[in-house]
């Protein structure tokens, strides 16, 4: 066996032995992207459900007692009735409600002339998005309510022109099965990073790398040593992430497994290569942990297009989106899991993923070296 | 000296070069911050193939830089390094192919057994297969350690860890052996032994070794010395040529009449005194060059007798010292001063009482059931090989810590029932001076004041007290960081003295700091035992011990004996050992400990 080969079936057995026996390891790898897949999974949903509506009648009358209930049935409201706008109001600022539709005393009387009657509604706008989602939602109950009246009295729609939506991809709009494959890749990103930095400081911390500098091992055998060992560990926590999308959440995987295989392995490397990175600047455990939560996964969570749109970013950030390796795994990953395999967007975002995943590694081997000034 | 430049030859097997090592002018500098370090100040010297040279230096002396620098993992900002002919700047993975390197913290792997960490170092250092179970088995009968294979690396005594990491050095045996301080903390008896592999490896495998040590004790044990101090190489040679130079100016003085302080207080003031220090019950005393010890002009020495005793390398390296600075042993102001303490004079009461004290920790004992009693003014030690219980036993004494049982008083306190009152009571100065390195002297002066609850008039006057009497008022605005070590340490004593305690605790104050400051600092210690204050000192260093009044020496949690450090030295006075040093009695204690323990043990 030559002194190479020796030297790095040494280390990875060594590597092998000591994930083996301190659970740390094994519970970056396996246990925290559970742990965040569940908490996220359960927790995170875009979706408004069982908003606390206010509903303000200032005069009873049987078309407002149908609005109402046409708000009733709604799985997306929660009503509460009010009898004047000054008590609504005092309820949405206690944010005991998140709105309220206001039925003028009008009501009926605009109604049956055959005018618009003009509803009131009226949203908290502190959470931007929420509020966007229920106005939305109001006004699509609305408008059915509407047109199901019209249809009943016989007469013409009053809104001129019928939406008809059909939802590619997703066709339930769940924002659960757009959110669970980003968050698979926001999640290996931290684990990949966490797990090379976090075994690298601490060979430092303990003194055990000055003890191997000086042996005739070289840095690309120490590099390799770590990044096999962590690469199957991570992959496995990858493993068990597409395990819990595709069983526990239902989220279909529509793609080819191997692409999968080859888009994460790419991206667990780049992962890896960023954990090297940090680990030769940060020589103790706490501050290479800071580090990676720091530049990996908080960049992977905001800029990766997991939850905020990039197409909507200002076009500087849109820039800086592209240092981030998250960002075109996340492409894949939901092209992957809920359209199937499409080249056309496969291709360029594999492609982009093995060009990060050669600068990190290449960066790493550049920046480590068998010294320690 | 010229640097041996010639391109690498990698026929050493028949090449036999006259210098092992050849250092040339190296110079190296740190940056940290705005800070510029000189740890290596233009240093050359040349080391001989086959012998031991012992790398000897206070902390701080830049020792660990110059291993590194030989080592390759670090690069000189100018001179040049060469390892058998082979520059290591040059070839650096040819150098480390020739030498193998024990760090000071040795990287072993805590969560991998002793076997399965040599076999790490095997592959690593191309052991070939075949040849490996004849040196694991060598290397393990030599360390000790064949009975431990299996056992993970992080459950060893630190002995054992230190003789594992030895192994794991020599695994492949090295032209050139680097040590860094290998027997730091260790128990004299590992030291002892991890001593005898050394002086075998060079003897059997005609190994050139380079060790490098803080404990001056340890020069005579090498073939050849380098003394480093402060970045500068300050002598050279065998270590019989420092002592030699001393010839007739090392002796010892005693007084029926004076106590050992004060008998050394008025002998360092004195003209032509080198260095006066106390050594035991008596004072070693070095004269300057050509003085002859003749006290019979000064009435209080009258009953002083003077013999002469063999020089030690601590006196060369104070006199070097003293030479360098042009000031001798009276030159060197200390402080006098201090108020005697108004106080109940019960000077027979015990100011600390240890009854029957046992700290458990799960099964293990790491205090078992020990007793000992501190008198008011007394410097008491507790000397203990690193993992022996002193930290545990000094942790329960400030209150830190719950004993399991037992009795523990401080100041007639029961720290059960009154911490927080006991340890008002008590100064502490940890080992590695922990002040806050960014404030000035005066911002640390003013924290610890505030912090011990002084205020008003009172910490006015305590900072105008510590500023003057440790001789900081001209360093007031400072930044304690960047202090001189010997500044450091003054301040940190100063620290914890605002509160005026009276009780002083000390951990290992004074191990690894050079001889002229550790002179300095116990002068301070003696001053303030007279003026009443207890001190008790916790060290693995004998050095330490011989300052000590009365001591206990212990060792897995136990006391193994107990009295003044001429008494421990004569305990064990017998053919082999004519004038034993604190260490001999070390390991005579535990040797009979061990003798005592084992046949239990088989019995059980």
């Amino acid at each position: 066996m030559s002194g190479a080969l020796m030297r790095l079936r040494g280390l990875i057995r060594k590597e092998t032995l000591q994930i083996l026996r301190d659970p740390s390891s094994i519970a970056i790898a396996f246990v925290l992207p559970a742990m965040l897949l569940l908490l996220f999974g359960y927790g995170v949903s875009l979706d408004a459900r069982h908003v606390a509506l206010g509903i303000v009648v200032e005069q009873p009358s049987a078309a407002a007692a149908s609005l109402t209930a046409q708000f009733q049935q709604s799985p997306y409201f929660a009503p509460r009735d009010f009898t004047s706008v000054a008590a609504a109001q005092t309820a949405l600022a206690n944010e005991q409600i998140d709105g309220f539709v206001w039925l003028r005393s009008n009501f009926a009387r605009q109604l049956h002339a055959g005018r618009d009657p003009n509803i009131g509604v009226f949203v908290d706008g502190i959470n931007a998005n929420n509020a966007r989602i229920i106005e939305n939602y109001v006004q699509q109950s609305w408008s059915d309510w509407i047109a199901a009246e019209a249809t009943a009295a016989g007469t013409p729609e009053i809104t001129p022109i019928a939406v008809q939506p059909r939802i590619w991809f997703n066709p339930a709009v769940s924002s659960r099965d757009y959110l669970v494959p980003g968050l698979i890749a926001v999640i290996m990103t931290l684990t990949g990073a966490l797990l090379t930095a976090l075994v690298i400081a601490r060979e430092w911390e303990r003194g055990t790398m000055e003890a191997l500098m000086v042996t005739k091992v070289s840095m690309h055998e120490i590099l390799a040593s770590k990044v096999i060992p962590y690469f199957i560990l991570g992959m496995g926590g990858m493993v068990v992430s597409v395990l819990i999308a595709v069983f526990l959440f239902d989220v279909p995987l529509q793609g080819s497994i191997l692409v999968l295989t080859l888009a994460a392995s790419l991206f667990m490397l780049a992962a890896l290569g960023m954990g090297l990175l940090i680990s030769t600047v940060a020589k103790n455990q706490f501050v290479a942990g800071q580090i990676a939560i720091i530049t990996t996964f908080l960049p992977a969570f905001i800029l990766s297009g997991f939850i905020f749109d990039i197409a909507s970013m200002p076009a500087p950030i849109q820039w800086v989106t592209h240092i981030v390796a998250a960002r075109y795994f996340v492409a894949i990953l939901q092209t992957l899991f809920l359209a199937g395999t499409v080249w056309s967007v496969l291709l360029p975002n594999l492609f982009a993923l093995l060009v990060m995943a050669v600068v990190f590694l290449g960066a790493a081997r550049l920046a480590a070296h068998k010294r320690l000034d | 000296m010229t640097a041996a430049t010639e391109p690498a030859t990698p026929s050493p097997a028949t090449a036999a070069p006259a210098t092992a090592l050849v250092i040339a002018g190296i110079t190296r500098h740190f940056h940290i911050g705005k800070r510029d370090i000189v740890a290596l100040d233009g240093v050359s010297a040349t080391t001989t193939p086959g012998l031991v040279t012992g790398l000897i230096g206070p902390d701080g002396a830049g020792k660990t830089t110059l291993m590194r620098l030989i080592a390759g993992l670090l690069r000189a900002d100018s001179g040049s390094i060469s390892v058998f002919g082979t520059d290591v700047r040059a070839d650096p993975l040819a150098v480390q192919g020739m030498i193998s390197y024990m760090p000071q913290r040795f990287g072993l792997y805590e969560d991998l057994t002793v076997a399965e960490n040599l076999d790490l170092y095997a592959d690593l250092q191309g052991v070939a297969p075949a040849t490996r179970a004849a040196r694991y088995a060598e290397l393990m009968q030599m360390t000790g350690l064949a009975s431990f294979t299996t056992r993970l690396a992080g459950k060893l005594s630190g002995g054992m860890k230190q003789k594992l990491g030895l192994a794991c050095t020599l695994i492949r045996p090295p032209r050139l052996l680097l040590l860094d301080e290998p027997t730091v903390g260790v128990d004299p008896v590992s030291r002892r032994e991890l001593w005898s592999i050394v002086d075998h490896l060079v003897r059997s495998a005609h190994m050139t070794v380079l060790l490098s040590t803080a404990y001056l004790d340890e020069a005579e044990r090498c073939d050849s010395v380098l003394l480093l101090h402060e970045g500068k190489m300050i002598g050279a040679g065998p270590p019989g040529d420092f002592t030699r130079a001393m010839a007739g100016r090392s002796f010892q003085a005693r007084s029926a009449r004076l106590s050992k302080r004060a008998l050394q207080a008025a002998l360092v003031p004195l003209q032509g005194v080198t260095d006066a220090v106390i050594q035991g019950e008596a004072v070693r005393l070095v004269m300057d060059a050509g003085v002859t010890p003749d006290f019979a002009a000064q009435a209080k020495l009258s009953d002083a007798a003077i013999t002469p005793v063999t020089p030690r390398f601590e006196d060369r390296f104070v006199d070097l010292l003293r030479a360098k600075a042009g000031t001798t042993a009276s030159a060197k102001p200390v402080a006098t001063a201090l108020p005697p303490r108004a106080r109940p004079e019960n000077a027979a009461s015990q100011v600390i009482e240890v009854d029957h004290l046992i700290k458990r920790f799960g099964e293990f004992r790491a205090v078992d059931d020990i007793s000992f009693a501190v008198k008011r003014g007394e410097i008491f030690g507790l000397l203990g090989a690193n993992g022996a219980g002193k930290s545990t036993t000094f942790r329960m004494l400030c209150g830190l810590l719950p004993a399991s049982s037992g009795r523990l008083q401080v100041d007639g306190f029961d720290l059960r029932t009154a911490a927080p009152t006991a340890r008002g009571r008590l100064g502490y100065m940890a080992q590695k001076f922990s002040l806050y390195g960014d404030l000035s002297v005066m911002q640390n002066l003013n924290f610890f004041s505030a912090a011990y609850g002084l205020t008003g008039a009172r910490r006015t006057a305590r900072t105008a007290w510590a500023l003057d009497e440790f001789e900081l008022a001209p360093l007031r605005d400072a930044t304690s960081r960047d202090l001189p070590l010997g500044f450091k340490q003054r301040m940190a004593l100063a620290c914890a003295l605002m509160h005026e305690p009276d009780i002083l605790f000390l951990d290992e104050p004074t191990s690894g700091v050079d001889p002229l400051m550790r002179r300095e600092f116990w002068q301070r210690i003696n001053t303030l035992a007279d003026a009443g204050v207890t001190i008790l000192v916790t060290t693995h260093f004998m050095d330490e011990a011989e300052y000590c009044d009365r001591l206990v020496i212990m060792a897995r949690g136990r006391i193994l004996a107990a009295g003044t450090s001429e008494q421990l030295k004569q305990s064990c006075r017998d053919a082999a050992h004519p004038d034993p040093t604190m260490e001999d009695a070390f390991i005579a204690l535990i040797e009979a400990d061990d003798a005592k323990s084992n046949p239990r043990a088989e019995a059980a």
